[in-house]
């Protein structure tokens, strides 16, 4: 991108505010009017949203696509399991920490290999990672519960010394909602940072970005340990929704859902991802009551279709505007 | 000792299958610069195109016949719907569609042939002893039908005027253009010479284990490593290091549990990778 703070002019910024206030207002209201069905689904599209946007940080800023987000998805949902499970009574800021940390230093381990790797060597080295992680995760039944995954109760959500009190599927969609909103803003704020700056003329131009002297390996492996701690929260977001973490979300499935979601939404957007998040699930949906599990047979086709004809996705016309 | 012997000969077999699987493959990366994710799916299709075939008319061998015209006939079509309007831009999308293209064609044959496991009956009758464990003469069958089809695959590129056009085009494809060679035909016939590979390796793959729609993605990741650690386009790479993985997962097989040996081939992918990121099993480039 060449837009640079000076060149910024006043009125888009303000257009953009407005429209995320208006979207967060409608997101905060949705879940009191809302039947208890589609209560959930929004909360689901938030959390696989903030994973697809996890996964944009790399695919549409730092131009690597990751197919191994599962890898860290699925790990944020253990570590959050496995703070729930050993810690008596279960904590909330507990579980968020050790699902952080997991996937955070999966992430780094991930990166330290796949960054010195390019294009479709990246993409396929993040893939097996992701696949080491889920024969480990499959076949350690003694930690992990093997193919059973690990079944766990909610725990209360407290904010020390104020208030402490059982989630409810509407307090638990506001917690959600803050958690991605916050984690938005924090990613928008590091991807228009000189970081993130750097981190897109790698997508331009790696050569010349190592020309002029950044150390592009370790750009990118901070880039992909970003990418895998948002990736962990929304795991752990999914795990404490559900109370189970299971191996079926290591399995590679996610990762490429997560980044169908990236290509429908438009890529390079942040919000783009959340957009493709919901228009794949609700198609799902739709598409599920008439076909069962056979839903995927036209959404691939409709998958295709959109690379082929529209490779911006849903809202890659809005690029410009959203990242001033 | 015994064991070591029989895994040898085991990883032996399975390497020759996965190198039909990963020359398919490598001949479409190494050509179109197109990272094929629906080829473990495409070999599943084949095998249940073969299954089919062997249940109706009991014949083995026109079942492989079958599935590979079949199948090279899908691929065909494919790569004229999907990927050739993908000509150009970022391989990285060539990932994405065939990645939807093994969605569809998963659910499609999910749909068509039932979750339930097929099994595609024995070619060859009858086993023999090696020390004391009874080992089924079909699987020896099968590798060396596998050595005879690559070996003509390998004729066929090196001598047959279209192998040579093929050829021709890995090598310089604006150039190969400029001396009438028809690319886009080209490019046709080798992603449908490449799904015949994947269709007659289900089909040969068939009696080992049964057919699932769900045996694709396990085939494509073995088939990635394998070109990866063959370097990328090379046929001749992609067979030492097919039988090399393959070996080294029968040994690893005999200390841990086979879905844990599988990650002895991750190791090498990643080593591979790492410091010799052209391939195991060629020169080194200049």
């Amino acid at each position: 991108m060449t837009a640079t703070p000076a060149a910024r002019p006043r009125s888009p910024a303000t257009g953009y505010w407005t429209a995320f206030a208006v979207v967060v207002g409608l997101l905060i209201v949705a879940p009191l009017v809302l039947p208890p069905f589609w209560q959930r689904f929004a909360t689901e599209i938030l959390v696989w949203g903030l994973l697809a946007m996890s996964s944009d940080i790399l695919i549409g800023y730092t131009g690597m696509v990751s197919f191994g987000h599962s890898a860290f998805f699925g790990l944020g949902m253990y570590g959050a399991a496995a703070a729930l499970l050993t810690v008596k009574p279960p904590s909330l800021g507990l579980a968020l920490l050790y699902g952080l940390v997991t996937a955070g230093a999966a992430a780094v381990f991930v990166a330290y290999f796949a960054t010195r790797l390019r294009d479709i060597y990246f993409a396929i080295s993040t893939l097996v990672f992701s696949q080491i992680f889920y024969v480990i995760i499959f076949t350690w039944t003694e930690v992990t519960g093997g193919e059973n995954g690990l079944t766990f109760s909610q725990p209360r959500l407290t904010i020390p010394g104020l208030w402490s009190d059982r989630f409810t599927p509407v307090t638990f969609h506001w917690f959600v909602l803050a958690v991605v909103v916050l984690s938005y803003l924090l990613v928008r704020r590091i991807t228009q940072s000189p970081f993130g700056m750097v981190l897109q003329s790698i997508r331009e131009n790696e050569p010349r970005t190592r020309a002029i002297g950044y150390p592009v390996e370790r750009y990118k492996i901070v880039a992909v340990m970003l990418s895998g701690l948002f990736a962990g929260l929304s795991g752990v977001l999914y795990a404490l929704q559900n109370k189970f973490a299971a191996p079926d979300f290591v399995f590679f499935v996610v990762s490429g859902e997560v980044v169908i979601f990236n290509v429908m939404g438009g890529m390079g957007t942040l919000v783009g991802p959340f957009a493709g998040a919901a228009f794949f699930l609700l198609l799902r949906e739709g598409l599920s009551r008439f076909l069962t599990e056979y839903y995927l047979i036209p959404l691939g086709i409709i998958f295709i279709i959109m690379i082929i004809f529209l490779p911006q996705g849903l809202l890659g016309f809005l690029r410009r505007r959203l990242n001033t | 000792m015994d064991q070591i012997i029989i895994q040898t000969l085991h990883g032996l077999v399975n390497g020759m299958v996965l190198a039909m699987v990963a020359s398919g493959l490598t001949l479409i990366f190494g050509i179109m610069d197109i990272v094929n994710f629906a080829h473990g799916d495409l070999l599943m299709l084949g095998a249940f195109v073969g299954a089919t075939v062997v249940g109706v008319t009991g014949n083995y061998w026109l079942a492989l016949v079958v599935a590979a015209i079949v199948i090279a006939v899908l691929g065909a079509l494919l790569q004229i719907t999907t990927l050739r309007p993908l000509i150009g831009r970022d391989p990285l999308t060539t990932i994405l569609a065939t990645f939807g293209v093994s969605l569809v064609i998963q659910k499609y044959a999910l749909w068509q042939w039932g979750p339930s496991v097929r099994r595609i009956s024995e070619p060859v009758p009858g086993e023999f002893t090696l020390f004391h464990l009874q080992y089924p003469w079909y699987r020896v069958a099968t590798a060396v039908l596998a050595g005879l089809i690559l070996g003509g695959l390998w004729l066929f590129l090196k001598y047959g005027k279209y192998g040579i056009w093929i050829r021709a085009t890995t090598q310089d494809r604006v150039m190969a253009q400029a001396m009438g060679i028809p690319v886009p035909l080209v490019y046709t016939a080798v992603f449908a010479i490449g799904s015949a590979m994947a269709a007659a390796s289900g089909v040969l793959f068939g009696p080992f284990a049964g057919v699932t729609q769900t045996m694709g993605f396990d085939f494509t990741l073995r088939a990635f490593i394998v070109v990866v650690v063959g370097g990328m386009g090379n046929l001749g790479g992609s067979i030492l290091a097919s039988l090399f993985v393959s070996l080294l997962e029968s040994y690893a097989a005999i200390v841990v549990s086979p879905a844990q040996a599988v990650i002895v081939s991750f190791v090498v992918l990643v080593l591979t990778m790492l410091f010799r990121p052209t391939g195991l099993f060629v020169p080194t480039p200049k």
